[in-house]
């Protein structure tokens, strides 16, 4: 597992998500109403769409395209279309700064 | 006692079914649907940048199956018998229900001009193969009918470097659901991109190998497609005395004139608490729809009263629009790193709001702008105006308030 930074905390909307794409991949990066951080895929596993481009309200982020809902924190898929989970990756914030643990 | 009958797999109906199962009803559950496929959905056929048509279903088949869904593919319901409680299929097959769902959607309206069957229709997966046939560098299309399938149609075949020519018998393209702002953008683009368009001209001829135009123009094309809107499909509930008029006509529970008939999705005419019955033709539309008629056939009583949403995408831009935008509504602009979003105020509540940019990148404010729409609220335009006022923040503050 390689921890790699993914820019600062400050960076992110609170109760919001950035894409990051790393090693050819994307992900989306979430901050929590909390503060806190979470990582996982970067698209929807309904249709490949960007979640990061998604409304995100509580631990919940709402695919922009057909409305597929997911719980971030541990990648639930929790509204039809979307029925497969999220790959999920472990995130920190070290001095305001986000590292995320991929592979 | 034979359980509940869909007739139609499509989005609806397919949809109903799943949620039949999710509202907790276990008796027999069967999917009657003409088409030789497996339920699949119809906004990608026409949204295919590299030209390949896909199939893209709704559900595995082994979910219909864990489910305890009977789906009868290829087959047809060819009479309904509402005083019997009975369906006569294709097959010769003869189901009792009962209760019955009608999802049967909508048909390509066709033209009545001279040559018309040379035109190809854009409904369904066999019709995209067989247009997507046609498609190589540098052949050229006649399009007929600026509406969102006929423009789409155009971007994805530009994409592909096809010569494309559309006609249209209203003055501009795109007049029925999208507001006239983002629908001048999409024109301009088109046009930007090398579409044609032909405004205020109806065909009066299709031929071999062109196209002759109400005023007599020629418009040499390798193959044409029509691109009209669609008609509901009524046929079934018509001849089995059913209350139809635009659609299926119901109550606003989704019940038709029959106390075990409901109906669901585009061929569904929906009473509204105004009066009179609207008809939706939107992807979301059939979902929610089966949704709530599956929860009422499984017992419920709930009202249909979803706010109306649509997209379409069309070269790299994406279009949502949520609730139903009219010229004679205040209209509030604000502009986004993505492209732009109006709202739509009616007697200053907000009615609806409409959003085109790049991909999907408005989505997000489109989707708390429905929220907004359904919390009912009265907001401040210059707030709508300022990019810098979040509307999340402005949910909040009407949910607290
Ligand atoms: C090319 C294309 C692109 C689209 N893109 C978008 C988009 O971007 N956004 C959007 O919001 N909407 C879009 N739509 C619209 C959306 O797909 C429809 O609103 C939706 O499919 C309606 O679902 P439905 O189940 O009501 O009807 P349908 O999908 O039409 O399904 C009805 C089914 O019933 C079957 N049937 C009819 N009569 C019988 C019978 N007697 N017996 C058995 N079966 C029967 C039909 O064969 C059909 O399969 C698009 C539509 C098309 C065609
Ligand atoms: S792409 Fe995410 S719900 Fe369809």
């Amino acid at each position: 597992m390689t921890w790699v930074s993914a820019g600062r905390l400050e960076d992110i909307e609170q109760e919001g998500a950035i894409r990051f794409d790393h090693g050819g991949r994307t992900y989306a990066i979430y901050r929590g109403p909390d503060d806190s951080v979470y990582c996982t895929a970067g698209l929807c596993t309904h249709e490949a769409i960007h979640l990061a481009d998604g409304l995100v309200m509580d631990f919940e982020v709402e695919c922009p395209k057909h409305s597929g809902a997911f719980d971030y924190r541990a990648g639930e898929a929790l509204r039809l279309p979307a029925c497969e989970n999220l790959k999920t990756y472990p995130a920190e914030v070290v001095d305001g700064e986000v590292r995320v643990a991929l592979g | 006692m034979d359980g509940i009958v869909i007739i139609g797999a499509g989005e609806s109906g397919t949809r109903a079914a799943f949620a039949l199962r999710e509202a907790g009803y276990s008796g027999a559950v069967t999917l009657v649907g003409a088409e030789p496929h497996m339920p699949y959905e119809r906004p990608p056929l026409s949204k295919t940048p590299d030209g390949m048509v896909r199939m893209k279903l709704i559900c595995p088949k082994e979910a219909l199956e864990v489910a305890g869904i009977t789906y009868l593919k290829g087959c047809s319901v060819s009479k309904l018998d509402p005083a019997a409680a009975t369906v006569s299929l294709s097959d010769g097959q003869l189901l009792g229900y009962e209760k019955l769902l009608l999802t049967t959607g909508a048909r390509p309206r066709r033209l009545a001009c001279a040559g018309a069957e040379r035109a190809l229709d854009f409904r369904t997966h066999a019709d995209a193969e067989a247009i997507f046939s046609n498609v190589a560098p540098g052949r050229r299309v006649a399009i007929i009918g600026a509406g969102l399938i006929g423009m789409e149609l155009a971007s994805v075949l530009r994409a592909k470097d096809v010569t494309v020519d559309v006609i249209e018998a209203a003055p501009k393209p795109l007049g029925r659901a999208v507001p006239a702002r983002f629908a001048d953008k999409l024109h301009a683009r088109h046009v930007a991109e090398g579409v044609r368009f032909h405004f205020d001209r109806s065909v009066a001829e299709i031929g071999d190998d062109a196209v002759v135009l109400s005023d007599g123009t020629i418009l040499p094309a390798d193959f044409v497609v029509s691109a009209i809107g669609v008609q509901p499909e009524i046929t079934l509930a018509e001849a089995s005395g059913l209350a139809t008029g635009n659609g299926i006509l119901t109550d606003a529970c989704l019940r038709t004139s029959a106390p075990n008939i409901f109906a669901a999705g585009d061929c569904a005419a929906v009473a509204q608490p105004g009066g009179g019955h609207i008809r939706y033709e939107s992807w979301r539309n059939a979902r929610t729809q089966a949704e709530t008629a599956a929860r009422n056939m499984a017992g419920a009583a709930e009202t249909f009263a979803a706010i109306p949403w649509f997209w379409s995408d069309q070269y790299d831009l994406g279009l949502q629009v949520a609730g139903q935008p009219l010229p004679a509504h205040q209209s509030v602009r604000r502009s986004a790193p993505e492209g732009e979003l109006e709202f739509y105020l009616d007697d200053g509540r907000l009615v609806a709001a409409a959003g085109l940019g790049i991909g999907n990148g408005l989505a997000k404010h489109i989707k708390l702008a429905e929220m907004l729409i359904a919390a009912s609220i009265c907001p401040e335009p210059v707030a709508l105006a300022d990019p810098g006022v979040n509307l999340k923040t402005l949910l909040k503050s009407a949910r607290a308030a």
